[in-house]
């Protein structure tokens, strides 16, 4: 990175810990931190997204549709979320593959279940094994968030579900009085009103999903956890930074990492929380409005 | 070979009982079943011994939180803040490194007349090393929990206390605490459901598997990786589980019922598993 970098086994001291902070490894190490934070940026949303889909289903009139939404809203009850993300991926890799081998190779005779193997044909594969390094990569990144966003809906479907009964049964009531159908009643009273019900929920959820961004190790990505093991080991001489085992340190700054994170994401969310109390028939708005008096 | 002969060899497998060598290949639903259940023991120590213990720690945290004295209030937020705060993923990883930096041999204490020495090398183990963190991650949690039930405590029971003469600790022992108990016993169900959830990480998080004795989850992945197929492994665990989640709404459900027998039915408070003290 610099110019008096370039002869590390001449450097002593600060010089050599500046230089060795800024190697290349030490870049990617830190751009890794921006694959945590994209991962968050899209699981976010996403899993938001599926929670509403699920709670709508849940309430659904008709009755397959309410088994789904409801198998979906309990799936994460008993069972532990790192069991599905160690399957979610593998099951929608080979869901995906197994799609594509019944259009493109229709005329393949063996079997996919090939005693412990799973067999494609070729073309059917994903990625395709000629494309490039990156195509892999974020192949692999895709089914994380696809992972996150499965488990994390399911829990939002909950914190949903349960918002969406805690609006006052009035506030329907007056919807209907007014000669409202379903459709606007559920658009117009119950989605805008339920937020504030839900926050807590969701604060927490967001609090959790910060605190599940190590497991994209265990996926595979070469995450902050892949990258603090990777250079924090001990390095011998043959490298140009030799170091004992420095993992320690290495977690350490992980350790500080997620608390800074939870800290300001946790300050954040008392902001919202005050901002969506406003005008709202809970305790938190009554006391907003005596304030503001 | 029968199943019996399966359950026979595997059954201990994970504390190292029975056949040394795992199976390689022609996977049966019953070598799934009986190695991955074998591997349940480790959840279930991980578990039960690090709620015991947290239990306790838990509520000296609590008080300690509640405490008017910054000398014991300050170290107590400290305590919580660091733990709840940050991924178990990361604190297993910390601990472990910890752990492996201590002297093999040992740590020389010296007394004067004589020198002691600590033996350290059994806490880079998974069944003390983990323990040790998962131990001190749900007294952290529990904590929370306890000490929002404490302050929830009704103003009326005690100054009832006060109006007998009760005080100190017969006040606390009598009063305060079965109330607290009471009060935080549903959201703890939650703390010890996903405690056990929880137990599964540890075979993923730098603690290494000792001649492949691990807990469930690490025979699933065994079977998963070596069978490409992850239908089977993986809904086994999901149904083990399942099963541990619903013994333990039962007992805590138990102990629940007789913490509010004195209530009105109305009145009593039923447990609600909410996801919301997953790691």
């Amino acid at each position: 990175m610099f110019a008096s970098c370039a002869d590390p086994s001449s450097l002593e001291g600060l010089g050599w810990l500046m230089c060795y902070l800024t190697s290349g490894k030490h870049m990617l190490f830190y751009s890794s931190i921006g694959i945590v934070l994209l991962l968050l940026l899209i699981t976010a949303p996403i899993a938001l997204a599926f929670g509403f889909g699920g709670a709508v289903a849940a309430r659904s009139h008709f009755l397959p549709l309410r088994w789904f939404g409801k198998a979906y809203t309990s799936m994460v009850r008993g069972v532990p979320d790192i069991i599905f993300f160690l399957f979610v991926p593998i099951a929608m890799d080979q869901g995906f593959e197994w799609l594509r081998h019944k259009v493109k190779c229709s005329d393949w005779d063996q079997p996919v279940w090939q005693g412990n193997d799973f067999v494609v044909c070729p073309a059917a594969k994903l990625p395709l094994s000629t494309s490039p390094q990156w195509i892999h990569e974020t192949y692999g990144f895709f089914l994380a968030v696809l992972a996150f966003s499965i488990v994390f809906g399911a829990f939002a479907a909950n914190v949903i579900h349960g918002a969406m009964n805690a609006v006052p049964r009035a506030q329907m009531e007056t919807a209907e009085a007014y000669g409202m159908s379903h459709r606007q009643a559920f658009r117009r009273i119950l989605v805008p009103q339920m937020w504030i019900y839900a926050l807590p929920g969701l604060s927490n959820l967001w609090m959790i999903l910060i605190k599940a961004t190590p497991l994209l190790f265990l996926l595979g990505i070469r995450d902050i956890v892949y990258w603090a093991r990777e250079l924090g080991g001990s390095k011998t001489s043959h490298f140009d930074y030799p170091h004992p085992d420095w993992r320690l340190y290495y977690f350490l700054a992980l350790l500080v990492f997620y608390l800074l994170m939870t800290s300001v994401s946790e300050r954040v969310l008392r902001r919202i929380t005050a901002r969506l109390s406003h005008g709202q028939a809970t305790l938190g708005g009554e006391q907003q409005r005596k304030a503001a008096r | 070979m029968s199943c019996w002969d399966t359950v026979r060899e595997y059954g201990l497998r994970s504390i190292g009982i029975g056949e040394r060598l795992l199976p390689r290949t022609d996977f049966t639903l019953c070598e799934h079943v009986t190695l991955i259940g074998s591997g349940m023991i480790w959840n279930l120590y991980f578990g039960i011994l690090a709620l015991f213990f947290g239990f306790f720690l838990a509520n000296a945290v609590a008080l300690a939180k509640a405490s008017a004295n910054p000398w014991l209030r300050k170290p107590a937020e400290w305590f919580i803040y660091l733990f709840r705060g940050s991924p178990l993923f990361i604190q297993f990883f910390l601990a472990y490194e910890t752990f492996v930096l201590l002297p093999r041999a040992g740590i020389d204490i010296p007394l004067g007349f004589t020198t002691i020495t600590v033996a350290t090398s059994w806490l880079s183990k998974a069944w003390a090393g983990a323990l040790i963190v998962l131990f001190l991650n749900t007294a952290a949690y529990s904590a929370e929990i306890f000490y929002g039930a404490l302050r929830s405590v009704p103003k009326g029971d005690v100054e009832a206390a006060d109006a007998y003469g009760m005080s100190g600790w017969s006040r606390f022992r009598r009063i305060i605490w079965p109330t607290m108990m009471r009060l935080a016993w549903p959201a703890y169900t939650n703390e010890a459901i996903f405690l056990f959830h929880a137990t599964t990480l540890v075979y993923f998080s730098g603690f290494p598997a000792f001649q492949q004795r691990g807990d469930s989850l690490y025979y699933a992945t065994y079977f998963a990786s070596k069978t490409f197929n992850p239908f089977i492994a993986y809904p086994v665990v999901a149904c083990y589980f399942i099963l541990l989640t619903l013994i333990l709404i039962t007992l805590f459900g138990a102990v629940n019922r007789r913490l509010n027998r004195h209530l009105p039915q109305a009145s009593r408070s039923r447990i609600r598993l909410r996801p919301q003290i997953i790691r």
